[in-house]
């Protein structure tokens, strides 16, 4: 997946994730800014997540912020699909 | 040493002294008495026309000779209002007294402000029912040199009466007193009801103030402390923020998973057996705990059940099962609401109870004794049904024992109502952080995914099966709640112990350890 | 003559939820609703379908709606959206899914045959998710008979009221008098083709009396069951859809004496002097399934 612009999805709401992703240079890296309401209990796992989905869609460089209350992985791996498919301005069926 | 749950605990604790570990709801009460020996209560003397009113509460302090060392202890039934025991500490801080034991009945966010006298050795230990805000955060990160001890409303009187709490100065909130300190809360400006946490600080402490915004002409009816008990009397401007310490009415919660858990729960309780003619019955001040109460109201009504009476923390709610004839009486340690001190006040079927009535065990029958259902919350419960009501998701103390270890040990049904999770933090586990019921004091957990039957109430898992209610294995409830939410890491603690959760006996049931920063 | 259709899920109550709301739709199946209806559309904004697509599409894989019929609203397939939407929940294979503003014979059928290539591009069969039609305008009003007979998969017929009140312009929205006629005309429709019919969302969450009166009405008419916007409502209309403890007693009474009857041959004869025949046992058995109770066990 290439990105080309920033984006983001989600909400502030409780049981819901911010995440907002931005391209940079090729060979950057994944740069992830991770807090989260349940960051001891779970911190690690959503880093895991985060980093699993990515794989998937074989993004290798982006800065990704995520502000977490308390997103159960549905939500998590939504929100994320969503902001990057925005970001790779892939999303359809949406009004910008 | 182990107790009887398999938790360590050590045999002593600088600051505390031995330690007895705990070994059952039952285990030091089977025996008819108390081992440890009471203290005596203080011995006083006054000259006749003597003259304890003092123009300022820093006055009424200095009088009572205040020393580094000293014990102090406050009523919590000004609630999220209280501002006297902030004042109070911040005047002994400025006479530079060191090294004080805070023993209010509770603290809560209210008493934030504190927290600097924690930190610089004005306020070196903490005993209470429960601790909040920034308090119950800084305690669990280790602040204080001595660990705090958390204690229930029963074992609070317990202690007082056996001197581990020896009480040096009591400073009382009431909002309505004579000169001579007869004082009540059921009225006045700020009136907040019952004083029941205050009775045993009253009796017992060497000395007390009692403070208020309203002294009223000689003598003051009713009353809940009496003059031979106290030292010294302040008229202040406000004792507190009434809006805060009893709003209007309390209404029942229109949150759909709490009203939702309290459909449940009344069904079980309805179906249960124990909802007779005659039963006595106690539910929370709000939440899901509360709407239990709306359902009962109606199926007492539908089956025309008259219950005997409400026991504990009372709400408006309450009053209005009184006045309906719901109920024959209303027994109050504590009143959530304006509309409670009115009935306090005008109904002689509502009666005040000290806190040692209430819950304390060790004398010939407390209250919660005789109480058939009570409906109670938590913070975490696990698969053997022990119940966490004082430390939340992060290991700080966040919560209160208050009556739950009282009132669960002696109802015939004790009911937990709580969602099996919240956002994403587990409320049903494996292991919770740190015990304050016992599991064989909880008979049934209602939660909104499951309703789950201790096994050692096999004929109530009857009762509800036979009547179409299904019950699930609470170890299932678990595995259930931990595929939604997915595996919680444990809280990192250190190896410091911090505080001390005391079961209503006085043995120590749970140890709170320091929270790794 | 169509078939009488199997239903393993009651359908006394549909609880809405917005698609976009993560924090409703994890808990949609607690409530006890007999259905809960995930909404793409009118509960999500305009910018937000793709967010909203996207999570309905994560729930509906990781979370188990047990014991809950699920059907998912898409947006209508003339909409940026609904196209989108299809491709994307139809291979998710949810119990039901929900067609919004459907006017014409001509769109049903265009619809349903998207769904059946989304369905063979994925080697689905045509038979497992079943297709709710809404009727929201005057025009879908009138024509609501030949959409719901279109297909077998169509198993129920739901009327959004405040559309059709907003098409009809009428002046009076939530009294009931102006969509009445639609209402009995949905149901008619409905029953003719032997499905369910569901009726329209009750906006005062707060007045409990005026709900039971509706649904108690609604009931009347012939609605199997009524759309539910605050999980506080689903007591009340569960109660008025579930036959009571006398009418129960009544069904079992003309079961049973169906049974005994037809062992002698016997097809009409009469129960507390009324006269009982197939249809009024056919009622019978209806309210036993209402009721949980297995005829066998009588």
């Amino acid at each position: 997946m290439e990105l080309k612009t920033k984006a983001q999805a989600g909400s502030f709401e409780s049981s819901d994730v911010l995440i907002m992703v931005e391209p940079v240079e090729k060979g950057a890296g994944r740069k992830i800014e991770l807090s989260s309401i349940v960051m001891q209990q779970f911190g690690e796992d959503l880093l895991k997540q985060i980093n699993r989905d990515l794989d998937g869609y074989n993004v290798a460089d982006v800065r990704i912020i995520v502000n977490d209350k308390g997103a159960l992985r549905p939500t998590i791996s939504a929100r994320l699909e969503t902001a990057l498919k925005r970001a790779a301005e892939m999303q359809t069926g949406t009004l910008k | 040493m182990k107790n009887i749950l398999q938790i360590n605990i050590p045999e002593e604790l600088d600051g505390i002294g031995k330690l007895e570990p705990f070994q059952g709801a039952f285990a030091k009460l089977k025996k008819g008495w108390m081992e440890e020996k009471t203290v005596p209560p203080p011995n006083k003397a006054k000259l006749p026309h003597s003259n304890k009113m003092c123009a300022t509460l820093k006055e009424a302090i200095v009088k009572t000779k205040p020393y580094d060392g000293m014990t102090i202890s406050f009523h919590h039934h000004l609630r999220g209002g209280d501002n006297l025991l902030v004042e109070s500490i911040k005047i002994l801080a400025e006479l530079g007294i060191k090294d004080i034991t805070l023993a209010s009945s509770s603290l809560t966010s209210a008493h934030d402000p504190i927290l600097p006298y924690l930190k610089d050795g004005t306020i070196t230990q903490v005993y209470s029912s429960g601790i909040r805000g920034e308090l119950g955060k800084a305690i669990a990160e280790g602040v204080l040199p001595k660990p705090c001890v958390i204690h229930s409303h029963g074992g609070r009187v317990r202690s007082v009466h056996t001197g581990r709490i020896k009480i040096d100065l009591a400073i009382l909130a009431a909002s309505a007193s004579d000169i001579e300190g007869n004082a009540t809360g059921s009225h006045g400006p700020s009136a907040f009801g019952s004083m029941g946490y205050a009775a045993i600080d009253s009796w017992y402490s060497k000395q007390v103030i009692v403070v208020t915004d309203n002294i009223v002409d000689y003598p003051c009816v009713p009353q809940s402390v009496t003059q031979n008990y106290i030292d010294f009397v302040v008229n202040v401007d406000s004792i507190g923020d009434p809006s805060k310490i009893a709003g209007g009415t309390t209404r029942i919660t229109k949150a759909p998973m709490d009203l939702q858990i309290a459909r449940l729960a009344a069904k079980v309780i309805e179906h249960s057996g124990e909802l007779k003619e005659g039963f006595s019955f106690q539910v929370g001040a709000g939440g899901a705990s509360l709407a239990v109460a709306k359902y009962i109201r109606k199926i007492m009504k539908q089956r025309t059940i008259k219950g005997s009476f409400i026991l504990g923390g009372v709400t408006s709610y309450g009053v209005d099962m009184l006045n309906e004839g719901l109920f024959r009486s209303i027994f109050d340690v504590q009143s959530f609401d304006a509309a409670v001190s009115s009935s306090l006040m005008d109904n002689p079927y509502h009666i005040e109870i000290p806190a040692g009535l209430y819950a304390n065990p060790f004398n010939c029958g407390c209250m919660t004794n005789k109480l058939d259902i009570v409906v109670l919350g938590a913070l975490e419960i696990d698969t053997d049904f022990n119940v966490n009501v004082i430390t939340g998701s992060e290991g700080y103390v966040r919560g209160a024992s208050g009556g739950h270890s009282d009132t669960a040990s002696g109802a015939n049904l004790t009911v937990v109502v709580c969602p099996s999770f919240r956002g994403r933090i587990p409320i049903v586990k494996d292991k919770v952080h740190t015990i304050v019921t016992p599991g064989e004091s909880i008979d049934v957990l209602v939660t909104e995914r499951g309703i789950c039957v201790n096994p050692n109430r096999p004929d109530l898992k009857n009762n509800l099966e036979e009547r179409g209610i299904q019950v699930k294995d609470i170890t299932d409830l678990a595995r259930e709640v931990e595929s939604i939410t997915g595996k919680a890491k444990s809280i990192e603690v250190t190896d410091r112990v911090v505080g001390v959760v005391e079961y209503r006996d006085g043995s120590i049931i749970d140890v709170i350890h320091q929270v790794k920063m | 003559m169509m078939e009488v259709k199997q239903q393993t899920f009651k359908r006394r109550t549909m609880l809405y939820i917005p698609g976009n709301n993560p924090a409703m739709l994890q808990q949609g199946s607690v409530y006890g609703a007999d259905g809960v209806l995930l909404d793409l559309e009118d509960a999500v904004a305009l910018n937000q379908k793709d967010s909203a697509r996207i999570l309905v599409s994560h729930m509906l894989r990781y979370i188990s709606y047990e014991g809950c019929e699920v059907t998912v609203r898409v947006n209508h397939i003339d909409t940026p959206f609904g196209l989108d939407d299809l491709k994307q929940i139809v291979p998710l294979q949810p119990d039901a899914i929900r067609l919004p503003k459907v006017e014409t014979l001509d769109e049903i059928s265009r619809i349903i045959r998207l769904i059946e290539e989304i369905e063979d591009e994925h080697q689905m069969p045509h038979d497992q998710m079943k297709v709710h039609v809404m009727i929201e305008t005057a025009l879908g009003v009138q024509n609501v008979y030949d959409i719901a007979r279109y297909s077998p998969r169509i198993d129920a017929i739901s009327i959004g009221g405040q559309d059709l009140a907003a098409d009809m312009q009428l002046v009076k929205a939530n009294d009931g008098v102006g969509i009445d006629y639609a209402r009995k005309q949905i149901v008619m429709a409905a029953k003719a083709c032997k499905i369910d019919v569901f009726d329209t969302v009750y906006v005062d969450v707060e007045n409990e009396e005026g709900l039971r009166d509706e649904a108690e009405y609604i009931k009347k008419l012939g609605f199997t069951g009524k759309a539910i916007i605050n999980p506080r409502q689903i007591e009340i209309v569960n109660e008025v859809f579930t036959p009571t403890e006398i009418e129960i007693r009544k069904a079992a009474k003309i079961v049973k004496a169906f049974e005994r009857n037809k062992a002698e041959g016997i097809g009409v004869f009469a129960v507390d002097g009324k006269m009982v025949d197939a249809p009024v046992v056919k009622r019978a058995l209806r309210v036993l399934e209402m009721a949980d109770i297995d005829v066998e066990t009588l």
